[in-house]
């Protein structure tokens, strides 16, 4: 274990600027607390719980262009989009629940067909981690094998200690290859336990229940509707959530030229599955609320051995209707069978 | 060959049209690359995301047999944006073509069996592909029966073929058109699939079904199946769940713990029942 001391930091950025790196941290902007690009440490929020958005963006942005596309009375042209000149990117201050989503996204994005837009992004990404000494009501990383100093997912985790100084522990080579940086700043540190200073979240449910328990109850019609009886469909929590990463796939142009892109999309939205014939096999909103919650809890661990959530509860404080996903991955939980 | 940009398709060129029915037109393509047509390959049952540049992608399935090498084709109705915009292109146009994505039918575990092919309207050009295939290797297969309906004579597609498979004397095959769908000089039989079907009365033993057709046709078609004592196991279909990568990410074709593009779309009755009704 390392420690960073607190007056290191601004340094710190200045290396990784020096180093022709980007640095993306939380901002507030216009009110809201978001990751941003940034220059330099005074830019970045000290003192906060969860971003509004996750980070997921820099690896999966919101619209990802794959080709450009020219028809002239020559014939038509596709050519690849361009995605080896992106700069590396240092993402500063993620939580220990946002660093491990990654590893969600890794697996959907590797799973047989190598995705080669989200590789190139991922192989230029280092993570450093910032665990939590505070947390709210919606977090639940405690209830999905996670907790507020997990290193899953970080190249470099930081715990603040009491001074105020960070506790670094080097986790990867990625993040051996940033100290490498700045080695000055980064000291020996023995005898310290950061368990010490990180906040304490509740268990909710126990995950093994959470799995167990939501892959039997696909035909229990009544729990889902009763769930998602107030949901509005607007897929807010697919937006927010660092690991949804269902997309859809669009042209715009004009027909002499234009793109093709990639797009976030939502399993909550009532065109998702709809066929062109009118048939739609997930017709009720229970249907979709369902396959959120199992395509995390029962599908992507038994086709990607990922937990496909973090208990970040993004979703949960974003919810217009204020629907919380660990009260009802509780419930589920809890069936007795 | 897998392309290292999963998403960028192959430029395809438009080298033949055939107006099949109403709205209904099958397109020959070729590679214009010829390097990458050499290394083309696919399996009966899979499918592909064809494109017009500036309108997008739509999921259907290849036509053509894999044992007829050198071209590929297409059959797609007019239906939605993609396909309205390819039906406007003729020979010489340029289409896009992602694939081949799925699994396949498992033809080679079907020697020395019986084969009853069952499809209905614009079902057909999925299974076209198999039984192209299967007519190919004909000698390893016994009786090989196929029964096509569509709902008026002027729907049913591939009259060419139908003619030629009428003409083979090692292939038995029945036509109908629902009730009211005949012409005068209608000679194949008149009512719905699974009624036509069930007057056949279909001999299970060492025999495989394959089905596809619209939703309905195959919900009424399972049951005659049954009744003559056909196993689970030996009724295969195919899904046809929204797409749009083919390949596992986008999420949209998932049912259950299976995803219709990777474990799909070919599907026996017994695996459809493990399945959730998400189709």
């Amino acid at each position: 274990m390392k420690l960073l001391k607190k007056e290191a930091l601004p340094k710190l950025f200045e290396k990784i600027n020096s180093a022709d790196k980007v640095i993306y941290a939380p901002v507030e902007n216009h009110g809201q607390l978001v990751y941003r690009r940034v220059s330099a440490y005074d830019e970045v929020k000290k003192d906060y719980i969860q971003t509004v958005q996750s980070a997921k963006y820099v690896v999966f942005p919101k619209i990802e262009k794959l080709l450009d596309y020219q028809n002239s009375k020559d014939g038509t042209s596709l050519s690849e989009a361009v995605i080896d000149e992106l700069p590396e990117i240092v993402l500063f201050g993620v939580r220990p629940c946002d660093a491990a989503g990654f590893d969600v996204l890794k697996a959907v994005f590797t799973w047989d067909f190598n995705d080669k837009f989200y590789i190139e992004r991922a192989k230029k990404l280092t993570i450093i981690g910032l665990s939590c000494s505070k947390c709210d009501n919606e977090c639940f990383c405690t209830s999905v094998g996670l907790n507020p100093g997990s290193t899953k997912g970080s190249d470099i985790l930081l715990t603040k200690n009491n001074e105020g100084d960070y506790l670094a522990e080097i986790v990867t080579d990625k993040g051996q290859a940033m100290v490498s940086l700045c080695t000055d700043l980064f000291s020996d540190h023995k005898d310290d336990n950061k368990e010490n200073y990180l906040t304490k979240v509740p268990v909710k449910f126990e995950k093994d229940a959470a799995i167990e328990k939501s892959t039997k109850s696909f035909e229990n019609e009544q729990i889902w509707f009763d769930q998602a009886m107030r949901c509005l469909g607007c897929g807010a929590c697919t937006y927010v959530c660092p690991t949804c990463s269902c997309f859809d796939i669009q042209d715009e142009g004009t027909s002499a030229k234009g793109i093709r892109y990639r797009c976030w999309d939502s399993c909550g939205l009532s065109q998702f599955t709809i066929h062109t014939s009118g048939h739609n096999p997930r017709e009720e909103q229970s249907q979709r609320w369902r396959q959120r919650i199992l395509h995390k809890y029962s599908y992507q661990p038994e086709r990607l051995q990922v937990l496909g959530c973090v208990g970040c509860g993004r979703c949960s404080r974003s919810c217009p209707v204020d629907m919380n996903i660990a009260e009802h991955v509780e419930t589920i939980a809890e069936i007795e069978l | 060959m897998k392309k290292e940009n999963i998403y960028l398709p192959y430029l395809m060129r438009i080298v033949s049209v055939r107006e099949e029915a109403p709205e209904v037109r099958t397109y020959r393509l070729q590679f214009e690359n010829e390097e990458e047509g050499n290394q083309f390959e696919f399996q009966a049952g899979q499918f592909g995301e064809y494109s017009v540049a500036g309108q997008g992608e739509s999921t259907f399935c290849i036509a053509s047999s894999p044992t007829r090498k050198g071209y590929i084709e297409c059959t797609f109705r007019k239906t939605g944006r993609v396909t309205a915009a390819l039906a406007d292109l003729e020979a010489g146009s340029f289409i896009g073509f992602r694939g081949p994505y799925g699994n396949i039918f498992p033809i080679e575990e079907w020697n020395g069996k019986n084969l009853l092919f069952i499809a209905g309207g614009i079902a057909l050009p999925p299974m076209r592909c198999v039984i192209w295939n299967c007519l190919d290797l004909r000698e390893k297969f016994k009786d090989f029966t196929i029964l096509y309906g569509a709902r008026t004579v002027n729907d049913l597609v591939y009259k060419h073929e139908l003619k030629e498979w009428e003409e083979r004397t090692d292939v038995n095959l029945v036509t109908t058109v629902d009730p009211g769908g005949q012409t005068e000089d209608w000679k194949g039989e008149i009512g719905f699939v699974p009624t036509i079907l069930d007057k056949m009365a279909p001999k299970a033993e060492n025999t495989i079904a394959i089905v596809c057709g619209p939703p309905i046709m195959i919900k009424y078609t399972f049951p005659i199946l049954e009744k003559y004592g056909f196993k689970d196991e030996n009724i295969f279909t195919t899904l046809e769940n929204r797409m749009k990568c083919g390949f596992g990410k986008c999420g949209r074709c998932n049912v259950g713990k299976v995803f219709v593009c990777k474990d799909g779309p070919v599907f026996t009755l017994a695996q459809l029942k493990e399945l959730p009704a998400e189709y």
